[in-house]
């Protein structure tokens, strides 16, 4: 490889590379696994990057990937050179243009992170579903293997795509390939140029629309020509393989890496075949040169599929070896219900159509051709597997149809293979990490692999693996270097170095389960030093080093870390160790790389935090330690439970296994058929992220109960009870006199969940008690975790078994009384101090036991609904809210199709009622129909009658009675809640959101709104301020924020309030219980601080309560019922602004990091976004001053 | 008139010298300073303190997240070079030495050894004239004595003259035990001047949110009565160039502090008031004064009211009010 050329990126950056060097404009849109592709070009557009043309390309964010297709097809049929990055549902959002875009002959090249499609449930991860929903559109399909692929397939797609006149789709895989960081080859511009000819650009340019040279394009056709308009491209679609086949041998030339259409490995005389595509190929070929440097003579080999559309049988078949007698098509897909998989099918045809033709170059004619599914959702495919497959091919009648990778324990599909087969060379370093997304880890690994990727000749590869979690998440990274180019696109299967860089993961997860025997493994001991581990590891690992003969270092790393100034980032020290005893480099010229990367990678943030990385490295190297290893297990302690005994049977089954990391070992049987999924899971799941809790001090609290209104985690909970209830409480369970004249005599208790809570300190900041002897004392207390657990938990769990406060009694504007209201909503796994999670939670106090959720595809879905478990739980009834997430762009209408059937099934439920009345009889028939539903009381009076009708209809036997007693259920009041972000409600969903609001049905729809796309990492969305940073916005988004809660008070019909939690938590409750009071539409907006605003989560509450003083988020709530007594609709329900918008911004490092790094420009945008807060108070107090002219029509249905 | 005067070896053609503040902060404000006469600038303190905690907090706001969820790697893009640390510092010194005339002196808060003597080098390497010791320190800790604490003044000063070239000034704080003693060993140490005094922030407390509040008022001119007791204790006793800080509000303020032995008065909580053209003011009202008693230079006016030149020295030694009583009737009248 050549030195100068190499670098070490993932599959996003590579395909990026060569799609801003040879575009002209990209229209884009973020989806998880592509939406890297997006931001890189943005950024380099940004860094006024050129072409290879010497332009810089013009990069535009849409709001929707239907937005960015629509886009893209405009600039090509202006003649730009245009590009998109998308992956799996956003690739669907573009079929209707890729329909245009190819009928229309239009070059381009869409470059996807190919990713499955949501169907029982949503996966971001990896596989060819998408790209094979869009194989019937006329595209081209060409597929990457590996990082090096993605950068020569993504020039040789361009460059075939001008001569052919056929759309290209370059795809690889989702996460294995778009996010595997891999040494690999750079293509200089001169090389691409070689590639692209001129005079091809220019044809695309001559061929577009211009009024200088007016044509027509985009008719409608009839019978009579349609079909023959549709026959004419057949030509170029037929010319299109040699294209790419002669531009690959082109490539070929300029580059010394060949590919053909379709490449062939292995034994030229194989008798057995396995054809496959994407990744998985180069496992096929890893698994081949095993057994090949074995000199195992299997007759064995691998079609590696590099053009799948146009599929060219006549480059397939010559691929083929003639000795074939059994072929293997593995398809990463899934097509319930067809004759097979999209390959084996072109492949069953190719074959078959050369037999009945008789060209068929087979000596022993047709040969046998079956199809297998394997590596959906990035499920792994190893060596093992591809053993397994060849194995089958043996067989006289191998398995048709098969899966590969799981147990298929209900229709038996799946091959078993053997877990032994391991065929990781020794001379590669394959080394495992397990760390904290927040300790860094990560991060420190990709550095690695850059220092021995670029220092050596080494090969490196890095893959890394995130569970589903946004608070206290766990991370494996996987690296390997080696001397030889890699071709092994799986998880390590065997480690020779495991660093493991938390104490607590040793009873978490089985980290030493892949460790190979003589391996070194290096641990973060702390809280212990290592001269104490020994004795503190659980008996099993102590076997495990023991038998595996394991070399054991250790480090108090996180003393280190912390007396180096590092906090709780333990990557460079954990780093340095590897470095110190892995042996990939000399130790200290690795001391001195890993210093110089430390310089690269920090000195842009200062020259302190250089300082204090170096001074890691040093201390480092002075208290790390080798652990004698006894030779017996000393160790009691076993391993806890992954779940309490006292969880149901389907967490003890299902999700417990999936917690413990085994969830690859769950057989078919064990999944739910359609993905319906118990709710209330959370609680089994005590994460104990935290070192630090809050405690309660009972003596100073006065029972307001805003500290357990705002806890993001819904672990602060509030009972009063008799004191009789008390009996057998744990010693050190707090209880209090209940502060209440109206209700005297009882006792109050404020309880913290301990083993949930992710110690934001969220409670400490609102509690307005201050000791009067110790101000800095409060009511409530973060304090070490430790001392109190177990105590603690016995609380918690006696704390559970009070019973609840009677709803009936509450007053739910009162922040005071709603802390009694349970929370259905608990214990989620989004980020420690998350500022969107307290609506959430509050939502499901107050309406919980009769909601129904749509909710739209981001963070909230993905803290609302990823596995294990879910935060949504049910109360001592078995009510609950029922949720679930339809997409991201359907939301609103996905929610009014409840509303619909609710509304839909209440008529139908009345109708049937009034046919019934002889029967039911007249008066508890117009009693149940005409029950008002208001109030808590009034809603379980009406629950009452309705389960009083179905005891009465049990006894009926007519149809109607059957009919009736399945829906009466919506007799009952429902709340309909439609939630999601800003991504949603402002971009890809607005205009159905729009819709919905306009329609006049009563749903609710809530904003969550963090004025940035938050779930895929930060990008802007048109809620995003002016003058914040933003991907897509890296130099300050320049336009202003678009008001939805204005635009949707145009209708004069919609419910619309703005609210702020932290700013005044009792107008966010008086907005909720309006709002769903409302019977019509309603649309709440409410302030999320984020992790994405770059703030002290801790004092996100102080970030809202800014926002607010600034003017920058007005509270108000817009009610048209008060329109059809004549009133203004409208109220502010906040001051006038008390400080200047640059106090609140400049608070945020989303702000202030423009003016670090472009400080003229953020001054004006500053002044621009000041004048737009000045502009709007003063339009609201317009808004505020103009009474209506006549009252407001009242909602309909229509 | 001869206004000018020599402080830290530097000629200045007027003594009367802004201090270290925000009217610093930006060139075209070093300008206007100029315009309206100042002689030299003491530009505003840079603190090592704040230096690390503005790059933690960006270093760890633009992580906090990242590399934990498979979506969002990151929530920010790369936008390239921040200006942070002493980077912005060390330009506008730059800048303000091309755009001015006049000395720019450099200030400096440290917490480390190396913190002080690597931006003493790196102001010195931007061109300033000389540098400010802005030393700050609260000596909370029961265990640490007053020796050591005096020591550590020391180190710092011996350190940044061993570092740099330029002078190098003192400002100092008014609680040593024995505060001339302190000078002359800091004299000894090397220090090129001593600016008298420094002024801290004080906590207060906010009785309607119980909590404590930490700021710093405008000086008032009462103020002065400190530092300029020990300048003119000191005058004649310290062989470094002498500053008083603190209080000069008026030209006459200013004559003070030169009567006392000072080679400059500093200035900023007046100009922070009334306006950077305020210094002129300050100029004109001195030399009226001067005028009106008849100097011609400013060299003249320098001790002329230290202790060594007062009748009664002990004027400067009075603690209380006690001593005011003692001397209720002239001291040659004998009975």
């Amino acid at each position: 490889m050549d030195k100068k050329r190499i670098a070490i990126i993932d599959g996003n950056e590579a395909a990026a590379y060569i799609a801003h060097k040879t575009n002209e404009v990209c229209a884009i849109y973020p989806i998880t696994p592509s939406s890297n592709m997006g931001e890189w070009a943005d950024e380099w557009s940004a860094q006024g990057r050129r072409n290879i043309w010497g332009t810089v390309p013009t990069v535009v964010e849409m709001q929707s990937e239907g937005g960015a297709s629509g886009a893209v097809h405009g600039a090509l049929q202006t003649g730009a050179l245009t590009t998109t990055f998308t992956a799996s549902q956003g690739l669907l959002l573009m079929i209707p243009n890729m329909y245009k875009i190819a009928g229309e002959l239009t070059s381009t090249v869409f470059h996807v992170s190919a990713r499955s499609l949501a169907c029982q449930a949503l996966s971001i991860f990896g596989d060819h579903s998408d790209v094979m929903s869009v194989r019937q559109t006329g595209f081209a399909l060409l597929a990457s293997a590996s990082v090096q692929e993605v950068m020569d397939m993504a020039l040789i797609a361009q460059a075939s795509t001008l001569e052919a006149r056929v759309p290209f789709l370059h795809f690889f895989d989702g996460f294995r390939t778009s996010h595997e960081v891999a040494k690999i080859e750079m293509i200089e511009d001169e090389r691409i140029r070689a590639m692209i000819p001129d005079e091809l650009v220019i044809a695309h340019r001559a061929r577009a629309l211009s009024p200088d040279r007016p044509v027509l394009r985009g008719t409608a056709q009839n019978p009579d020509v349609y079909f023959q308009g549709r026959e004419t491209v057949n030509p170029f679609y037929a010319k299109t393989p040699e294209i790419v086949a002669r531009a690959m041998a082109k490539f070929a030339g300029l580059t010394g890496r060949a590919y053909k259409p379709f490449d062939y490995f292995g034994a030229p005389d194989a008798e057995r075949v396995i054809v496959i595509m994407g990744s998985g190929s180069e496992t096929v070929r890893d698994t081949l040169d095993y057994w090949a440097k074995k000199n195992s003579g299997e007759k064995i080999g691998l079609v590696a599929v590099r053009l799948f559309r146009p599929f060219s049988a006549a480059h397939f078949l010559s691929a083929l070896p003639p000795t074939v007698k059994a072929i293997a098509v593995l398809d990463r897909t899934k097509e319930p219900g067809s004759a097979g998989e999209p390959l084996y099918q072109d492949v069953v045809t190719a074959v078959n159509e050369a037999f009945t033709a008789g060209t068929l170059k087979i000596a022993a004619g047709l040969p046998k051709i079956v199809g297998g599914r394997y590596g959906l959702s990035s499920k792994e495919f190893t060596p093992a597997m591809v053993k397994a497959v060849f194995d089958e091919l043996k067989k006289t009648a191998p398995k048709n149809h098969f899966t590969v990778g799981i147990h298929d324990d209900v229709s038996h599909t799946s091959l078993d293979y053997d877990r032994n087969f391991i065929t990781e060379p020794d001379s590669v370093v394959r080394a495992m990490f397990f760390g904290l997304g927040a300790d860094g880890t990560v991060g420190a690994n990709k550095n690695s692999i850059k220092i021995i990727g670029e220092e050596t000749d080494l090969y490196a590869q890095g893959y890394f693996v995130y569970d589903s979690k946004k608070a206290g998440s766990r991370t494996v990274s996987h690296l390997r270097f080696g001397p030889e180019p890699m071709h092994c696109p799986y998880l390590i299967q065997s480690a020779n170095f495991i660093g493991c860089h938390q104490f607590i993961f040793l009873d978490q997860v089985d980290v030493l389960k892949y460790a190979k025997e003589g391996a070194t493994f290096l641990l973060n001991s702390s809280p212990y030093t290592p001269e104490e581990v020994w004795d503190k590891l659980p008996r099993k690992v102590q076997e495990q080093i023991i038998a595996k003969r394991l070399k054991f270092y250790a480090i108090d790393g996180s003393r280190v870390a912390l007396d180096a100034g590092m906090g709780s980032r333990v990557n460079t020290i954990m780093q340095t160790c590897f470095f110190a005893i892995s042996g990939v480099l000399p130790k200290d010229e690795a001391i001195e790389k890993i210093k110089y990367a430390i310089k690269k990678t920090y000195g842009r943030k200062g020259e302190e935090i250089v300082k204090k990385n170096y001074k890691a490295v040093d201390m480092t190297l002075e208290h790390l330690r080798e652990v004698p290893v006894p030779a017996a297990a000393t160790s009691r302690r076993e391993l806890p439970p992954v779940v309490s005994p006292k969880a149901p049977a389907f967490v003890q089954e299902v999700t417990a296994p999936i917690m413990a990391g085994l969830g690859d070992d769950l057989p078919v049987s064990k999944m739910p058929v359609d993905g319906t999924f118990p709710t209330g899971t959370t609680k089994w799941e005590k994460r104990n992220i935290s070192l630090f809790v809050p405690v309660w001090d009972e003596n100073e609290c006065i029972q307001c109960g805003q500290c357990g209104l705002i806890c993001p985690h819904s672990c602060i909970r509030s009972k009063i009870y008799e004191p009789s209830a008390l009996e057998g409480a744990p010693a050190t369970f707090k209880s209090v006199e209940w502060k209440d004249k109206a209700n005297p005599g009882k006792r109050y208790t404020l309880q913290v969940s301990v083993e949930d809570c992710t110690g934001c300190g969220l409670c400490v900041e609102v509690c307005p008690k201050k000791s009067k002897t110790r101000v800095g004392h409060k009511a409530i207390n973060m304090a070490e975790k430790e001392p109190i657990w177990e105590a603690e938990k016995a609380n918690w769990e006696f704390f559970l078994g009070l019973p609840e406060v009677d709803r009936g009694g509450l007053d739910l504007s009162s922040i005071k009384d709603v802390q009694f209201a349970q929370p259905l909503f608990e214990f989620s796994g989004a980020c420690t101090g998350c500022g969107e999670t307290p609506y959430v939670k509050i939502l499901s106090q107050l309406f919980g036991d009769r909601a129904i959720i749509a909710n739209a595809t981001g963070c909230s879905s993905i803290y609302g609904g990823n596995l294990p478990t879910t935060p949504w739980a049910t109360n001592a009834e078995g009510r609950g809210p029922a949720w679930s997430n339809s997409l991201f762009e359907d939301n609103a209408e996905f929610g009014m199709g409840f509303r619909l059937t609710l509304d839909k099934q209440r008529e139908f439920a009345i109708e049937l009622l009034q046919t019934l009345r002889s029967e039911l009889g007249d008066a508890f028939v117009a009693e149940i129909v005409g029950a008002p539903q208001r109030t808590e009381a009034e809603i379980a009076a009406q629950r009452a009658r309705v389960a009083e009708l179905k005891k009465k209809l049990s006894g009926l036997n007519s149809w109607q009675a059957k009919h009736l007693a399945s829906i009466a259920d919506a007799l009952t009041k429902k709340s309909v809640w439609i939630l999601g972000g800003d991504g949603w409600a402002y971009d890809i969903g607005y205009g159905g959101l729009d819709h919905v609001l306009a329609s006049g049905r009563n749903v609710n729809a809530l904003v969550l709104d963090t004025e940035v796309y938050s779930n895929t990492g930060g990008q802007a969305s048109k809620s995003t301020p002016r003058g914040a940073v933003a991907k897509f916005a890296a130099s300050g988004k320049p336009a202003g924020k678009k008001d939805l809660g204005m635009m949707a008070m145009c209708y004069g019909n919609i419910y619309v309030a703005r609210i702020s939690v932290g700013a005044n938590p009792r107008h966010a409750l008086k907005a909720f219980l309006e709002a769903e009071a409302y019977d019509g539409p309603s649309l709440i907006i409410a302030y999320c601080h984020c992790i994405a605003h770059g703030i002290n989560m801790q004092k996100g509450f102080d970030q809202q309560k800014a926002a607010v003083n600034s003017g920058h988020w007005i509270l108000y709530r817009y009610n048209p019922s008060l329109a059809a007594q004549g009133l203004n609709p409208l109220s502010i329900d906040s001051k006038p602004p008390s400080i200047p918008l640059k106090d609140y911004i400049y608070s945020e490092t989303r702000f202030k990091m423009l003016s670090l790094s472009k400080p003229d420009e953020a001054a004006r945008l500053l002044q621009l976004a000041q004048a737009d807060v000045d502009q709007r108070w003063t339009l609201y107090q317009q808004w505020l001053q103009t009474p209506p002219t006549e009252p407001a029509a009242a909602p309909t249905a229509e | 008139m001869d206004l000018s005067t020599t402080y830290l070896g530097l000629k200045l053609k007027n003594p009367i010298v802004p201090s270290s503040s925000p009217l610093s902060q930006r060139l075209e404000d070093i300008k206007k300073l100029e315009d309206a006469g100042a002689p030299a600038i003491v530009l505003f303190s840079i603190f090592e303190e704040q230096i690390r905690h503005d790059a933690d907090a960006l270093d760890h706001l633009l992580s906090a997240g990242t590399e934990s969820f498979a979506e969002a790697l990151s929530y920010f893009p790369d936008v390239g070079d921040y200006h942070v640390g002493t980077e912005k510092y060390l330009e506008l010194i730059a800048a303000a030495r091309a755009a001015v005339d006049i000395p720019i002196i450099g200030s400096i808060n440290g917490i480390s050894p190396e913190g002080w003597t690597d931006y003493a080098v790196e102001i010195e390497r931007a061109g300033a004239s000389a540098i400010e010791l802005n030393t700050y320190y609260i000596a909370t800790d029961p265990h640490r004595t007053g020796a050591e604490v005096e020591e550590m003044y020391l180190d710092v000063v011996r350190a940044v003259k061993a570092a740099v070239k330029i002078p190098v000034a003192m400002k100092l704080s008014p609680y040593f035990s024995s505060t001339a003693n302190m000078a002359v060993r800091l004299a000894e140490a090397g220090a090129d001047g001593l600016v008298l005094f420094n002024r801290f922030y004080q906590p207060d407390f906010d009785l309607d949110e119980m909590e404590v509040r930490s700021d710093l008022n405008l000086s008032a001119p009462a103020e002065m009565r400190l530092p300029l007791r020990w300048i003119a204790i000191l005058h004649g006793r310290v062989k470094t160039s002498l500053a008083g800080t603190t209080g000069v509000h008026s030209g006459r303020d200013a004559a003070k502090y030169l009567l006392a032995g000072a080679d400059a008065a500093m200035t900023c909580s007046a100009l922070l008031k009334n306006g950077v053209g305020h210094l002129r003011t300050m100029l004109d009202e001195l030399q009226t004064w001067m005028a009106s008693k008849e100097y011609e230079s400013v060299a003249e006016m320098k001790g002329a009211m230290s202790q060594q030149a007062v009748e009664n020295p002990a004027a400067f030694e009075r603690a209380n009010y006690i001593k005011i009583l003692e001397d209720y009737k002239g001291k040659y009248i004998l009975a």
